[in-house]
Formats: structure tokens, C-alpha cells, sequence
């Protein structure tokens, strides 16, 4: 950016410095508190701090209840995002490619779980489920209902359609006309150049279902069997009261976050070199 | 290879063009049109059904509607909940342009790795987020025993949790970032070569700011208070952790005790489908705003129509594709 | 040019958008190893009939015939035709080898003949040592060669090129259409190439196709699109020309005698003009000269006016002459001729030099 050349840095350039620096740390700050305190050494969540103990982490190990939420919500994610990213990747190509009468209606409707607060969904689709009477607790023991998981597929969807779209809209359209043109048929066209050059975005739509899901609340909570996912797990914890249990637990979310979103910047950086 | 293979089955429903979208598209329409349309509609059904006795029963009415108008606490509710909004979208936008700014324009290297710094905090646990706001202001929380052990306060302050201001402040935290990015983006495309042109023509770095860098950014400024605004208004968590029993009740904490433990299915499907029309109405308008200020023509990179089209806030403005 | 039954025709073929016709009923026959060009402004409907050759439109009406037998109906991939890409529309995530290989790979070539047939490929548009790269690392030019090897490699019946050189710059432009000319005539495939540039059509075609609002205005040889125009559209489009309007008064003997505002002159045609209607007058720079005051002119048209320009073009002299009427005529003279501004000017052309020609 030219912004070097627009004079040496002044009190202008300082207080601006200074108040995104303040930002910054008004950001972080809240993160910075939880994670310190995953390592306070009393149950208190109190000043003074009182670093240097792994108790918390190792409650957090043998607490059974949270074990399972965790493994719950793993297979709820994954579920989630297999089926978000079977329906999404050919509703995008539906989307960038495909004229139908109702396409306009079919694409705002694609966005309503997106700007919608997300209880809104959740109770649309629990009136659904009702309706139709499935059981919310119709599934295998130890995987969230199918309520629960169609719920995410819904919702989450379109994240991937949103976002596979967007990649699609950048292609160039005479790659694959050059591909037919070379005697591949659409299967290959689609398998040899289409997806590579979109796979990126595929994949960073999938991570961010898969992060999305694991987090998610409001469409969970009134779909859910028996199983608690771990989010809801902590919110239990956190409406009886606060145990320093949830800071490790915190901290240990936030680390792996930390290593999705390192992964999605790899992805975004290959794909805006493409 | 030769030219004149006749047509198989599968040329034939390439030739079909209508065929061939409808094969194609089903799947993808046919789900979405199953999980989300229809349960949309259920709600709206729900909302004109009549509650007797603690059973649904489906004959048709709008005394869900009646009562809710009717009734004060859900008006004032939704007036409230729009008054958190607008809060933590002024200050939201206080906060994110600045930062912005210094990340487009002041930021020279590993810009790319600042801006991701900044965005991380959007993959953490929204949960996590809010949860951490209870343990900083709460009576026996961090703060309290900052200021105590450095002698600011004798008695712990009990305003700091469970009020309002609580709610505002991490809604605050937890959406400036997300106002953060569409701007961060509009002001990342203007080219330097305007700014340049307005100093060459006279103009003082603040001038410049005002007249052309603040002005183009604008459908970014526009996309992320209108997410940030439409999120916080719909928010239930903050409220949940931080508003205590009544200081902070929102809109969507009457959905889900309606749902939940008050239920009454069609009256909380009522407020809900309030909910959808008024958020459907405020995109409606953003986009209308949007429209005037490029004076009817495209609309440029950054600002709410296209982030609407790829993905609102969540997904496209959203957790860091920039 | 090789006289044998079309490789392709087109009958009667045409494509709409909506109520607009971007080819309307055309019919052309293509003859195996000749090159044609489909030249035409932009709209006039040529990269859509190149496209529907290639199978990328469907046609809204008529035929597509290969070696006689019908292709409308078969998708790109089952025909025996291939594309040079307006901007290359290489594929970014293979290397150059790959690209070139891509066509024969989807045929089921063995990787052996494959990887022989792409390295004798790439030296044929000398790109011998870049096999390895990625396209990204390419310059417009090798990009372009590799477009082409990728197409010419599966050794096609038909080679489409959609302006294949629109991108590079002038120098490179015209040793590409050099380049491009002699790889068709030693391989001895029918070449469509597509372009708006009526000097690029005339230096590398065996036939131009002069294409008009989706029909065609004039197919021939450059020498008959140049020296025979069959309209005032075709005159115009192919290099540069005079223009002088007139009604015809006699049509005979193939001489047409035209009023115009500032003479009465006499040019040929190649059919009969009825009387009175408009016509034109075009006759090119480099036919004109300047003649002396004295000069006896006859069997030749004679104007006169005044000198208003004369511009200097390194190897001639374009004499700008505006005549009293308000027109104007260019004359292409020898750079040494004295030429004064605002000085009077006879300008004289052989009568067999100007055509007449009508809208």
C-alpha cells in the first residue's frame, strides 16, 4: 500500500495506531482472561491469579459427561457435514448454472438460515419434526437423533452452497468447455478440472460447517434427544453456576480453533493463487 | 474418433435442457425445499393455530397476533431488543472502522497474518465468549477483584453482571469483528491511486479520509452494521448468561421460554414469524439503501447485496473470507 | 486449395437469444485443409456460429454437417473438432505436458504414445524445454502456443480458433499469424479462425467469410473481398478505401455512370444497378494519384479540390483532399511528392480502379 508515502507517521498516525491497538486488545482480552485463568489454581475465579495447576484440565478429562457431549458433537459434525456438502456442492452448481422457475425464491431461501437468528430456525424446524412425528430421540445411542442432525444439515447447508457458489461464480467458464472440447465428458470435465479448482473452497466450506456445528445451539437445543452435545453440556454447567472446569474446557477449544482457522488460511492462500 | 456416433441415452437428455436442470436440480431444491421451506411455513401455520388447554389445535385464528400486539411485554420486548441492537451496533462500528483502517491502509507487512489474528477470535465458541464476559464482571469475577485488591472499590460492584450494559458489552465484543470484515474489505479495494489523486489535488490527509476514503466505504460500513444489528437483535445466549432474570430480557429469549417452558407453541411461533418479517425488512431496506448510494447502478465489492449473495454474515463476510 | 466435398457445412443455420437473431439462416461450405476466416465486427455473429461448431451453443435452427453426416446433436466431446480459446482457457492446475496430453488421455492414448505425441506436439510450436511449467509462469505468447499444441496434438479434422492473437502485442501478433499460416498449410488441416481484424483476415485466409448482423455480406477470396466488394459494408470494412455517394444514372456493360455531388464518374460493377438509385463510389488510396493541371485524363475519373492534410506514413504520403461538396478523398502517394496544404489538387484514378457498389 502506497500508505508509506503519505508522510512520516504524526500524532494522526500514532492515535490511530493506538486506538486499533486498543481494539485489538478489547478482542483478545476476554479469550486472554479464560485461558489464564484455565490455569488458576483454586476453584474461585478470583484476583489474585494463582498460576501453574493442571487440575482443571485433568477434571475435564475424567468428566464423563463432558467426554461424551464431546464425542456426541464429533459425530453430529461430521454427520452434518457429509450431508451439507452432498446436498450444497450441487445445489451451488444448481445455483450458478441451472434457470428454473422458482430460482430466485430458491436462492433467498438459501440464505434465511444464514441472516435469520438462529432460534428461529431451530423451533421452524422443531415444529416440522413434530409434525412429521419423528421422535427426537430416533437414532443410535450416543449420536444425536436425526432431528438433530437433519436440523444441522439444514441449516448449515447453506454455508456450503453460499460458499461454493462464490468460487464457482470466479471460474472461467472456457475451462470446461475446453476440457469437452478435448473429448471429456461432464463426469470428467467435473472430476478433472471443475473440482480442483474449487476444492478449496469446498473444503473451507466443510471446515467451517464442521466448526459451525460443533458450536451450535439454538437449533440443537430443541431438537435434541437424550445426548447433550458439548455445548450444551457447558451451558448446563454454566446455568448452575461457574466451575473453572469450563476455562480448560474453553482453552481447549480455543486451541483447536486455533489450528481450523491456521488450516482455512492455508486454503484461502492456495485458492487465491489459483 | 470418429464424427458420427449416434445419440445415446444420455445425449438425448442433454438435448433436454428442462430435463436436464430438473434431474439435476432435484436433489439439491427438493432438500432445501423439505428442511427449510416447509418448516418455515409450519411456523407460519403455528403461529395462526389456536392454543386450548395446552393442546394445538388446528383451526385457524390470529388471537396469537391479537395478544401479541396486544399484550405490552412483547412490543416492548422487541423495542428493546432493537434499542441492545442499535447500541452494540454503534459501538461495534466505533471500534471495527479504526482497526480497520490501520489493518488496510497502516499495516504494511504480515497483513495477511494480522488479519487473521483478527478473526480468530470468530472461530472460538461464541459460548466460550460470552461465558468469559460472566467470570470478568461478575461480583466474586475478575474485575471486581482487580479493582479491589488495587483499592479503586471497597465492596464488590454488582451493576457490572446481569444488567443491560453486560449484554451490550459482549454482544459488543463478539460482533465487532464480524463488522469488522466487510469493511476491512471495501477499504482494502480502494485503489491507492484515489487517495493519491486527492492529494494531488489539494486535499489534507484528513480531508481525504472524509471526501473519499470514508464515502467509498460505505457498503461495507452499511453490510456489517446491518448483520451485526440483525444478530444482536436475535441474540439469546448473552441475554440468557449475562442479563440476569428480567434487566435484559430480548426477543428471542420469549421465543425460546415460549417453545420451552411456557409452551405455547403458537404464540412463540407468532413472535418468531415477527422476527422473520422484521429481519427480512431490514435486509430489504439495507439493500435499498445500498441501491441509492451506488445511484441504482452494480453493486460494488464489500457491501450488503453482495454479501447476501455469497453468504451473509456468517459464511461469506464472515469468518475470515476476505 | 484442395477440391474435394466439404469437410463441414452449415445449412441454413441460425441462433436466437430472445428475439434477437445472432445468426440468422446461414449456409456455408468449408472445404477439407482450406483456412477460413469468419471476419465481422463485434455482434455480427461469428464466434456464435464458431461456437456452435464446436458445440458449445445449440443451434435454433439449421444443420451442422461433418464429412455429411449431422453433429448438431452431439455434445463437444464426441467431435472430431477442436478449440483454440480466445484467452487460452488452459488449466491452471495442471502442467504444460498435462494440458497438452489432456485431449488424448480422455481418448484412452497409452501414457507411452502420449507422452511421445505431447513433446513432438510442443516442438512443433517450439515450446520444447517449458513441458514442465506451470501455465501461471507463462508469458501470453507461450500460453498461446500452448493453447494451440493442446488442440493440434489430437490432430483434429477441424481446428476452431476463437481470435487466438487478440492478446498479444503487434510484433508478436504478426509472426503468430505467419506462424500459424504455414502450420496449417504443412499439416493440411481446415482451419475456422474467427477475428475482427480485416488485415489479419487478409493475410492469413484462403476465404474470408465477411459476416454482417448473423448473415453473410461476402464470401471470397481476400483478393475478391479487396478488389471486388460486393457492398459498401465490405468495401469499408476491408482496408482502407474511398466512399463517394451518387445516384446511378446508366448501367451498362458492366460500367456504371454515377452523379455525384462533385462530378460525374464511371466505376465497374458486376451486375446491372438500376437507374436512379444511390450507389456508391470506392475506390482505394493507393489508386489515386495527384495529377498535374495540364494533365489530359482519358478513361479516367478526375476530381478536384483542395489539399486540407498530407501525413506522412514513413513509406507513402496519405494526401487528405477535401472536395467542394464537403467529402473527402484520401490519395496514397509517393513520400516525396510536394504536397502544400490548401493547395488545389486533381486527383485522377483509372475508371476499372473504382467500383460502384450499393448499401
Amino acid at each position: 500500500m502506497k500508505a508509506a508515502t503519505l508522510g512520516p507517521p504524526d500524532r494522526l498516525s500514532r492515535a490511530l495506531w493506538l486506538a486499533g491497538g486498543l481494539v485489538f486488545a478489547f478482542i483478545y482480552l476476554p479469550l486472554v482472561v479464560v485461558i489464564v485463568y484455565a490455569f488458576h489454581d483454586s476453584p474461585i475465579i478470583a484476583w489474585p491469579l494463582r498460576l501453574g495447576t493442571l487440575r482443571w484440565f485433568g477434571a475435564l478429562a475424567h468428566d464423563r459427561g463432558m467426554l461424551e457431549a464431546a464425542l456426541a458433537s464429533l459425530k453430529l459434525a461430521l454427520l452434518a457435514v457429509a450431508i451439507a456438502l452432498l446436498i450444497g456442492v450441487p445445489g451451488a452448481f444448481v445455483l450458478d448454472r441451472a434457470d428454473f422457475p422458482g430460482k430466485t425464491a430458491f436462492r433467498r431461501l438459501v440464505l434465511l438460515p444464514l441472516i435469520l437468528p438462529g432460534i428461529i430456525t431451530g423451533v421452524a424446524l422443531l415444529t416440522f419434526f413434530s409434525f412429521v412425528g419423528l421422535r427426537l430421540s430416533s437414532g443410535f445411542p450416543l449420536v444425536p437423533g436425526w432431528p438433530v442432525v437433519l436440523g444441522h444439515a439444514a441449516a448449515l447447508t447453506s454455508v456450503v452452497i453460499t460458499q461454493v457458489f462464490a468460487r464457482l461464480q470466479r471460474l472461467d467458464r472456457a475451462q470446461e468447455e475446453a476440457s469437452q472440447d478435448l473429448y471429456a465428458n461432464e463426469w470428467q470435465t467435473f472430476r478433472y478440472v471443475t473440482f480442483p479448482n474449487i476444492r478449496t473452497a469446498v473444503l473451507g466450506a466443510g471446515l467451517l460447517v464442521f466448526t459451525l456445528s460443533l458450536d451450535e445451539i439454538a437449533v440443537t437445543f430443541f431438537l435434541i434427544g437424550r445426548q447433550n452435545t458439548l455445548p450444551l453440556q457447558i451451558w448446563g454447567l454454566l446455568r448452575r453456576g461457574i466451575t473453572p472446569e469450563v476455562n480448560a474446557a474453553a482453552t481447549v477449544i480455543f486451541a483447536l480453533s486455533v489450528v481450523v482457522i491456521v488450516v482455512w488460511a492455508r486454503l484461502m492462500r492456495e485458492d487465491g493463487a489459483t | 474418433m470418429s464424427a458420427t456416433e449416434s445419440p445415446g441415452l444420455l445425449d438425448r437428455i442433454r438435448a433436454r435442457p428442462a430435463l436436464r436442470t430438473a434431474l439435476s436440480a432435484a436433489v439439491p431444491v427438493g432438500f432445501v425445499t423439505a428442511l427449510l421451506f416447509i418448516p418455515y411455513v409450519l411456523l407460519l401455520v403455528h403461529s395462526l393455530w389456536r392454543l386450548r388447554g395446552g393442546v394445538i389445535t388446528h383451526e385457524l385464528t390470529l388471537e396469537n397476533y391479537a395478544r401479541l400486539f396486544g399484550t405490552e411485554l412483547y412490543p416492548d420486548t422487541i423495542l428493546f431488543s432493537a434499542g441492545i441492537a442499535i447500541r452494540v451496533t454503534l459501538f461495534s462500528l466505533l471500534l471495527a472502522y479504526p482497526l480497520a483502517y490501520l489493518l488496510a491502509f497502516k499495516v504494511q507487512r504480515h497483513k495477511q497474518l494480522m488479519y487473521m489474528a483478527v478473526i480468530i477470535p470468530l472461530w472460538v465458541s461464541y459460548l466460550v465468549r460470552a461465558y468469559a464476559w460472566k467470570i470478568i464482571l461478575g461480583q466474586s469475577g475478575i474485575l471486581n477483584g482487580l479493582l479491589q485488591s488495587v483499592g479503586v472499590i471497597d465492596e464488590p460492584l454488582t451493576f457490572l453482571l446481569y444488567s443491560r450494559w453486560a449484554v451490550i458489552l459482549a454482544l459488543t465484543h463478539i460482533y465487532t469483528p464480524f463488522t469488522l470484515m466487510p469493511i476491512y474489505a471495501v477499504l482494502e479495494a480502494i485503489p491507492p491511486a484515489l487517495k493519491e489523486a486527492s492529494q494531488d489535488l489539494y486535499a489534507s490527509r484528513w480531508q481525504t479520509f472524509l471526501r473519499i476514503v470514508l464515502p467509498l466505504s460505505l457498503p461495507g460500513v452499511l453490510a456489517g452494521s446491518t448483520f451485526a444489528f440483525v444478530l444482536s437483535m436475535g441474540d439469546f445466549l448473552a441475554p440468557q448468561l449475562l442479563g440476569g432474570n428480567d434487566s435484559a430480557l430480548m426477543v428471542s429469549n420469549l421465543v425460546w421460554s415460549l417453545f420451552g417452558v411456557a409452551y405455547n407453541w403458537p404464540l412463540g411461533a407468532a413472535v418468531s414469524v415477527i422476527v422473520l418479517l422484521l429481519t427480512l425488512f431490514l435486509l430489504w431496506l439495507a439493500n435499498r439503501v445500498e441501491t441509492a448510494m451506488n445511484y441504482g447502478g452494480q453493486t460494488r465489492q464489500g457491501g450488503v447485496l453482495a454479501a447476501g449473495r455469497t453468504g451473509g454474515p456468517v459464511a461469506g463476510a464472515g469468518r475470515g473470507a476476505a | 486449395m484442395p477440391d474435394s466435398a466439404p469437410i463441414l457445412s452449415l445449412r441454413h443455420l441460425s441462433k436466437r437469444f430472445g428475439d434477437f437473431a445472432a445468426v440468422d439462416d446461414l449456409s456455408l461450405d468449408i472445404a477439407a485443409g482450406e483456412f477460413l476466416t469468419l471476419l465481422g465486427a463485434s455482434g455480427s455473429g461469428k464466434t456464435t456460429t464458431l461456437r456452435m461448431i464446436a458445440g458449445f451453443e445449440q443451434p435454433s435452427g439449421g444443420e451442422i454437417l461433418m464429412a455429411g453426416a449431422p453433429i448438431a446433436a452431439l455434445p463437444p466431446f464426441k467431435r472430431d473438432i477442436n478449440t483454440v480459446f480466445q484467452h487460452y482457457a488452459l488449466f491452471p492446475h495442471m502442467s504444460v505436458r498435462d494440458n497438452v496430453g489432456y485431449g488424448l488421455r480422455m481418448r484412452g492414448v497409452p501414457a507411452a504414445e502420449r507422452a511421445e505425441r505431447v513433446t513432438r506436439a510442443l516442438a512443433m510450436v517450439k515450446l520444447d524445454e517449458l513441458g514442465g511449467r506451470s501455465p501461471r509462469q507463462l508469458s501470453g505468447g507461450q500460453q498461446q502456443r500452448v493453447a494451440l499444441a493442446r488442440a493440434l496434438v489430437n490432430r483434429p479434422r477441424v481446428l476452431l480458433l476463437d481470435e487466438p492473437l487478440g492478446a498479444l502485442d503487434l510484433k508478436l501478433r504478426k509472426e503468430m499469424q505467419l506462424e500459424l499460416k504455414h502450420l496449417q498449410t504443412s499439416l493440411g488441416i481446415t482451419f475456422v479462425y474467427v477475428t475482427h481484424d480485416q488485415e489479419e483476415a487478409l493475410t492469413m485466409s484462403d476465404r474470408i467469410v465477411l459476416m454482417r448482423e448473423g448473415r453473410i455480406e461476402q464470401i471470397g477470396t481476400p483478393r475478391d473481398l479487396y478488389d471486388r466488394p460486393a457492398s459498401r459494408y465490405v468495401a469499408d470494412f476491408i482496408g482502407d478505401t474511398n466512399l463517394l455517394p451518387g445516384k446511378v444514372a446508366a448501367s451498362e456493360g458492366g460500367v456504371v455512370t454515377l452523379r455525384t455531388d462533385d462530378a460525374t464518374l464511371r466505376g465497374v460493377s458486376d451486375g446491372v444497378l438500376p437507374e436512379g438509385v444511390t450507389a456508391w463510389l470506392t475506390v482505394r488510396p493507393e489508386a489515386i494519384r495527384l495529377a498535374g493541371p495540364a494533365e489530359l485524363l482519358d478513361g479516367e475519373n478526375v476530381v478536384e479540390g483542395t489539399v486540407s492534410d498530407a501525413v506522412y506514413a514513413g513509406s507513402a504520403l496519405r494526401v487528405h483532399v477535401a472536395l467542394p461538396s464537403g467529402h473527402r478523398l484520401v490519395a496514397n502517394v509517393p513520400s516525396a511528392s510536394g504536397v502544400t496544404n490548401g493547395a488545389p489538387a486533381r486527383l485522377a484514378w483509372p475508371v476499372p480502379h473504382g467500383r460502384c457498389v450499393r448499401d
